[in-house]
């Protein structure tokens, strides 16, 4: 921004007041510009309730619940016209007093839990609920079992006796004397 | 030989969820209104904007529940199966114009035949938005009692009109 503001400010002519007047100018159109860019992108978005306080409470509910026509969407973003409707129908049930809960129970009444992009915890959401947890705790004792069980088994292995010891120590000895030689040669 | 069975039929079970999840369209959400007492409406006609209609008039008769408008291109693609189930009367198909603009409305039916007793206009889609509609065109099932039985997503083909629409109607009526 400051590079184009700059390279715009040295086109004018450099010298006093003409350069800091044609800067000004040139800053005042582009803040210009910039607010009518705004303006723009806001009339493509969804029209907006006269109260910014509602419309943020619209926007942040509407963010909560799914557009159905297309479906990895919220409301708050999808560009379809029923997510435009249902908007519309939100701000009126919020300005008519209704609850946020309420709006989610009447929206569900309607399309299902289906819109809800956070499901509600019920019998047949439980497994979505704890599922994981169920996943995490299961391998644990799974895992722990395991543990448990290769300890008792070590544990319950004879231990070598002593001719065993030798045989296994001069085994080792020659294995080891054989790979230094491979390695000298 | 257990170590080697549990893992393998742990990935079968996998195998066999995420097979029958290929098979089922995601854009079909099961609707909460299945059960339940139709939404009530009361809106103008689309032939007619001084008089009215809504679900209370149909109380007492199985009937279906189209959802429809002019610019919606799978009704163009299901309504030739109306036109035909209108002529065989086997039951009493509603409309519901939904989002349109009321001469073209009028015009698609006049250009391509009208299959419904009546159709509501439902210019704003709020009546729509009772009825949990997200993709034009779906089709209701109610009942004599007024309950939702049944709801059609899409273009209603022959094959749902023969295994789960006409046989539930028959059932209905009894």
């Amino acid at each position: 921004m400051k590079e184009t503001l700059k390279k715009l400010a040295d086109h004018r002519p450099s010298e006093g007041r003409g350069f800091v007047q044609g800067f000004l100018r040139n800053v005042v159109f582009l803040v210009g510009l910039s607010f009518f860019t705004s303006l723009a992108v806001a009339g493509e978005a969804q029209p907006m309730a006269e109260d910014p306080v509602l419309e943020k409470r619209v926007m942040a509910l509407a963010a909560e619940l799914r557009c159905l026509k297309c479906q990895n969407n919220t409301l708050a973003d999808s560009p379809s016209e029923l997510a435009h409707d249902l908007l519309h129908e939100i701000r009126t049930l919020m300005q008519s007093g209704k609850s946020d809960t309420e709006i989610v129970t009447y929206m569900v009444a309607r399309y299902g839990e289906y819109v809800r992009f956070r499901p509600s915890m019920n019998q047949t959401t439980a497994l979505l609920w704890f599922g994981p947890l169920i996943l995490i705790v299961g391998g644990a004792i799974v895992l722990l079992i395991t543990l448990s069980r290769r300890r008792k088994r070590i544990a319950a292995a004879e231990p070598l006796t002593d001719a065993e010891r030798t045989r296994a120590a001069g085994l080792l000895n020659k294995k080891m004397n054989d790979g230094a030689g491979e390695a000298g040669t | 030989m257990l170590r080697f069975l549990v893992p393998l039929g742990m990935f079968a079970a996998l195998v066999a969820f995420l097979w029958v999840g290929l098979g089922k369209d995601p854009s079909l959400v099961p609707s909460p209104l299945i059960g339940k007492p139709a939404p009530a409406f009361r809106v103008a006609q689309l032939h007619d904007a001084n008089s009215q209609i809504g679900n209370a008039d149909m109380l007492g008769k199985v009937w279906l529940l189209n959802v429809w408008a002019s610019w919606c291109a799978s009704c163009r693609h299901e309504h030739p199966l109306f036109m035909e189930l209108a002529r065989a009367r086997l039951v009493p198909i509603y409309g519901l114009n939904y989002k349109d603009k009321r001469e073209d409305g009028v015009n698609w039916l006049s250009q391509l035949g009208d299959p419904y007793v009546v159709s509501a206009f439902d210019a704003d889609g709020r009546v729509g938005i009772d009825y949990g509609v997200y993709g034009v065109p779906e089709t209701y099932v109610i009942d004599r009692q007024g309950i939702i039985r049944y709801k059609h997503v899409g273009p209603v083909t022959m094959e749902a009109l023969q295994t789960k629409i006409l046989p539930l109607v028959k059932e209905l009526e009894i």
